[in-house]
């Protein structure tokens, strides 16, 4: 039996004569198979009193399009058993579903038509109720919800206001208020071209039948007329600075964002940053994990992640829940002492071989379904022009050793590349009685 | 990345026999019509081997060679109704220190092991069980059989780590404060199932019964519950019946038998007429809604028909609930409803989060809705829902940890082990009239519990202006306010 190796995915790549780069990756274990489709766009790309728009309008590409009725594309999918989803970032915006592989064609001719042909079913009704059902999404998200604003106000406090990373993704209700049907006609001409977009199918098909459907469906659909000027996004490696926010919020305890300026997803430094977010806070056995939570106990949670934005620079963040009772100057004093014993003292090869393994876990089960594997070869297609560099990342994570840690600590972890922003309970007259 | 041309595309096709046929109709292409779906694949469902070890231990093990992986599902008969009912949260806890402390390891020591295997360890309860979880690659089965047997059968609950894990509980159980849906979540139960119901109990304890508990009530239910005769051993992935269960023998053999009192509990309390628990949460941007009833147990001889009818009513994106309350109205980001089948009858339950100046339209829209269900569903619509559960079984069959979690039920309502390959069949078989039955046997708009976690100010006065039963305030904890 043939059995796929821990990275080995195979991946074909072509480009269409109209600009549309496509993966196939086969793999017949499961009769069912994946389609994704990334544009490059995301937030980074609305304009000025538009914030929110990308994710709107991704809403609006489920609304139906020249062919295909309103609700259709969900009726299409779910009757054959498939899921579909689509989903919004700062430099990006993916469409999916996962079909049993006799329904590869209608997966393709859905996401075909409304790339060919969204305006004609576009309507002030459609926009006007999915606008409200944005809205509700900003709620439940991010207004209803304990630190619900936590990614809006780290955009905010690590790129300046002029930068296209630093405005809302899910926007503000007044410039939601605001989107117009001509918005969405210009957003669609401007971005939704397949010069703009990558295929990926995964999973069980025939390579031959699937190129010649893509060609069927996807080959007419000519380029963008307009230009893709890409935002400029570049800014300096470090912050230069340091600023601290205080956020007063409906929250039972006080929580801890500290947050590093870092080099951009899939250069060497991004990996050695990545690293060393798993030894600072990724699982028990991580150091915030271990000193905070488990030695001095005024931590009730912890994490570490980078955000692994592509363009500009990318964000290290260290996440600390305080536990009840526990000021946030506390915590503000315990992280800052982490990151100077790891400056100090370095870290160990024991810390080091932890990390890659937990990290070379969460890829290689991640990568067991050919939804996920989709969704990455998509991703390294649209920032890099290469999806087998899939097929490279464990081992770019474990070629990170203790002195590029070191390194990274030394030129990274510094005061004037580190930001902050502290949750503190707005009532702090005492909704709940401490704990002990 | 290889760049084709037309050209090359054409030469391409034309070595397959779909090729020509293709490229020949892209000079005029109709794409007015979606394409016809292929014949469906051959859907195999994977065999179930079963062993059991002289200790009453059963063995399910299904074979997945795909991937040099395996998942280990230890699924312990005994959950939160085996709690004692007034010490609400102890099989839960009892489940999060498993991994706190054995004879050999301490905490960190566990933690550690598992993260420089590389393998996922995890113990969690549920409502009718408790579950120890394993994912591990080949290479490394041994030492992560090990680990997996040592957590399930030494652990020592220690206090110091207990101290830490209980002050954790109390944190998320203050945070949930925080949040109306959890607070939903939480009164629902408690108001249909009532405090003599284990139903009603809140699985992860309250602040009072988690700070009341000790390490000896969690010793004692571990004692009393994770028995080898309780148990089943799911395994799933890259191994063989004969080895594997060498290897489970080897570590498990020695886990001793012993009987396992039976879970005993009264019918729930009998249904009253329709009425809305108001909770109140001022400046809540939502309203929480959670309406329902006492369901059925897992064992319904409707269980299909159930889920074909909850299907149409409020299972995917495209059912009648979410349909009606998002994308027509736009009132929510997303509802829903499901039968939540347990060995007793587990709840009916509806649930959106709305905005909340739309609070009672959107409750005249739920009731239409669960009214509207109990007439003949459309043919086309019936078949569509059909084709959506049938359709769907492959994809929950892709990974080794997808084909554990799906054998839970087997394991834990005695489905037959060719359950799911009778599944597509059992489906078929409903039909509008079985639909439109169960709808009126098991849904009753005149008895329904409404809970709303919401600004009462702003919400109460055009609840009350809709007539549709006694509004009866209630706190956090879903308990009457004076």
């Amino acid at each position: 039996m043939k059995k796929r190796s821990d990275m080995g995915i195979p991946v074909e790549s072509y480009e269409l004569p109209n600009g549309l780069k496509v993966n196939l990756s086969e793999d017949h274990s499961v009769p069912i198979v994946a389609v994704n489709l990334w544009y490059h766009v995301g937030s980074a790309n609305e304009k000025a009193g538009r914030t929110g728009f990308a994710h709107l309008f991704e809403h609006m590409l489920f609304q139906g399009s020249a062919n295909v009725g309103v609700n259709e594309h969900f009726e299409l999918i779910q009757r054959a058993g498939g899921t579909l989803n689509g989903s919004t970032w700062l430099e990006r915006t993916n469409y999916y579903e996962t079909v049993p592989s006799n329904h590869l064609g209608i997966a393709l001719w859905l996401e075909a038509d409304r790339m060919a042909a969204l305006l004609p079913a576009m309507t002030q009704e459609k926009l006007d109720t999915q606008r409200d059902v944005v809205k509700n999404e900003r709620r439940w998200t991010v207004e209803n919800q304990p630190y619900g604003t936590m990614l809006e106000k780290l955009q905010e406090i690590s790129f300046e206001p002029e930068h296209p990373f630093h405005h809302s993704l899910i926007g503000s209700m007044d410039d939601l208020t605001d989107a117009s049907l001509d918005d969405v006609a210009e957003f669609f001409s401007t971005f939704y071209v397949p010069n703009n977009a990558v295929l990926t199918v995964c999973g069980d098909f025939d390579p031959t039948q699937a190129l010649a459907l893509i060609l069927e469906y996807f080959g007419p659909i000519p380029r963008g007329k307009f230009p893709l000027s890409r935002p400029a996004m570049e800014v300096p490696a470090l912050f230069g600075s340091g600023l601290h926010e205080t956020v007063e919020d409906q929250v039972g305890l006080p929580r801890l964002f500290t947050v590093f300026r870092t080099p951009v997803f899939g250069t060497g430094g991004y990996y050695a940053a990545s690293v060393c977010a798993a030894i600072l806070g990724v699982r028990k056995g991580s150091r915030l994990y271990k000193s905070l939570v488990r030695g001095n106990r005024r931590a009730s949670e912890v994490s570490a992640y980078t955000f692994d934005l592509a363009k500009g620079s990318d964000l290290l963040v260290l996440d600390v829940t305080a536990n009840t009772g526990i000021s946030g100057d506390e915590i503000i004093a315990d992280v800052h002492q982490e990151i100077d014993r790891l400056r100090n003292d370095g870290i160990t090869q024991g810390e080091l071989d932890r990390a890659q393994t937990v990290i070379e876990t969460d890829i290689v089960r991640a990568l067991e379904t050919a939804g996920e594997r989709a969704d990455r070869l998509s991703m390294f297609t649209t920032y890099f022009g290469d999806a087998s560099l899939l097929n490279e990342q464990v081992s770019r994570y474990r070629q990170v050793t203790v002195d590029d840690i070191q390194k990274f600590a030394d030129d990274y972890l510094t005061e004037n590349n580190c930001r902050s922003l502290l949750y503190v309970p707005a009532d702090s007259s005492g909704m709940f009685e401490g704990v002990s | 990345m290889k760049l084709l041309t037309i050209g090359r595309i054409l030469l391409f096709l034309a070595a397959s026999t779909y090729g020509t046929v293709h490229a020949q109709s892209s000079q005029k292409l109709d794409r007015s019509k979606p394409p016809e779906p292929g014949p469906p694949p051959k859907v195999t469902l994977p065999p179930i081997v079963t062993r059991q070890l002289a200790n009453g231990l059963r063995l399910m093990i299904v074979e997945h060679h795909e991937l040099p992986v395996a998942d280990f599902v230890l699924v312990v008969g005994s959950g939160g109704t085996a709690d004692p009912s007034d010490k609400p949260g102890v099989a839960s806890l009892a489940a999060a220190m498993l991994r706190e402390g054995t004879v050999s390891r301490n905490s960190l020591g566990i933690a550690d092991q598992a993260a420089f295997l590389g393998v996922n360890l995890s113990s969690t309860s549920g409502w009718e069980n408790s579950t120890i979880s394993l994912h591990t690659t080949i290479a490394q089965l041994d030492s992560a059989l090990a680990l997996f047997a040592d957590v399930t059968l030494n652990p020592t609950f220690p206090e110091k780590d207990f101290e830490r894990v209980r002050k954790s509980r109390l944190t998320d159980l203050l945070q949930l404060r925080d949040q109306g849906p959890a607070i939903a979540n939480i009164a629902f139960p408690a108001i249909l199932y009532g405090s003599g119901h284990p139903y009603g109990a809140a699985q992860q304890g309250t602040e009072a019964s988690v700070k009341a508990l000790s390490t000896a009530d969690l010793q004692s239910y571990y004692r009393t519950n994770y028995k080898p005769n309780n148990s089943t051993l799911i395994i799933v992935g890259d191994v063989t019946p004969a080895q594997i269960e060498q290897k489970i023998g080897s570590l498990f053999g020695g886990w001793k038998r012993e009987d396992v009192p039976p879970v005993v509990y009264g019918a729930p309390p009998s249904p009253g007429p329709t009425t809305i628990y108001l909770i109140d949460k001022p400046g809540a941007a939502q309203s929480s809604f959670r309406i329902g009833m006492v369901g059925v147990p897992r064992s319904t001889k409707d269980y299909f028909a159930l889920t074909v009818m909850n299907t149409i009513l409020g299972g995917p994106f495209t059912s009648r609930l979410n349909q009606n309350l998002r994308e027509t109205h736009g009132y929510t980001y997303g509802a829903s409803s499901r039968f939540d089948m347990r060995r007793g009858p587990g709840p009916f339950t509806a649930s959106a989060e709305i905005v909340a100046a739309k609070t009672s339209e959107s409750l005249t829209e739920f009731l239409k809705e669960l009214n509207g269900i109990r007439e003949e569903v459309p043919a086309e619509e019936l078949l569509k829902t059909k084709r959506y559960l049938q359709l769907q079984l492959p994809g929950n069959f892709e990974t080794t940890g997808q084909i554990a979690a799906a054998l839970v039920p087997v394991v834990l309502y005695g489905l037959p082990l060719d359950y799911f390959n009778g599944y597509v069949q059992n489906i078929e078989r409903v039909t509008q009239a079985d639909v439109r039955r169960v709808a009126r046997q098991y849904l009753n708009p005149a008895s329904l519990a409404i809970v709303i976690v919401g600004d009462r100010k702003l919400i109460e006065p055009g609840l009350r202006g809709l007539n549709v039963g006694g509004i009866s305030l209630r706190d956090f904890a879903g308990q009457p306010v004076r």
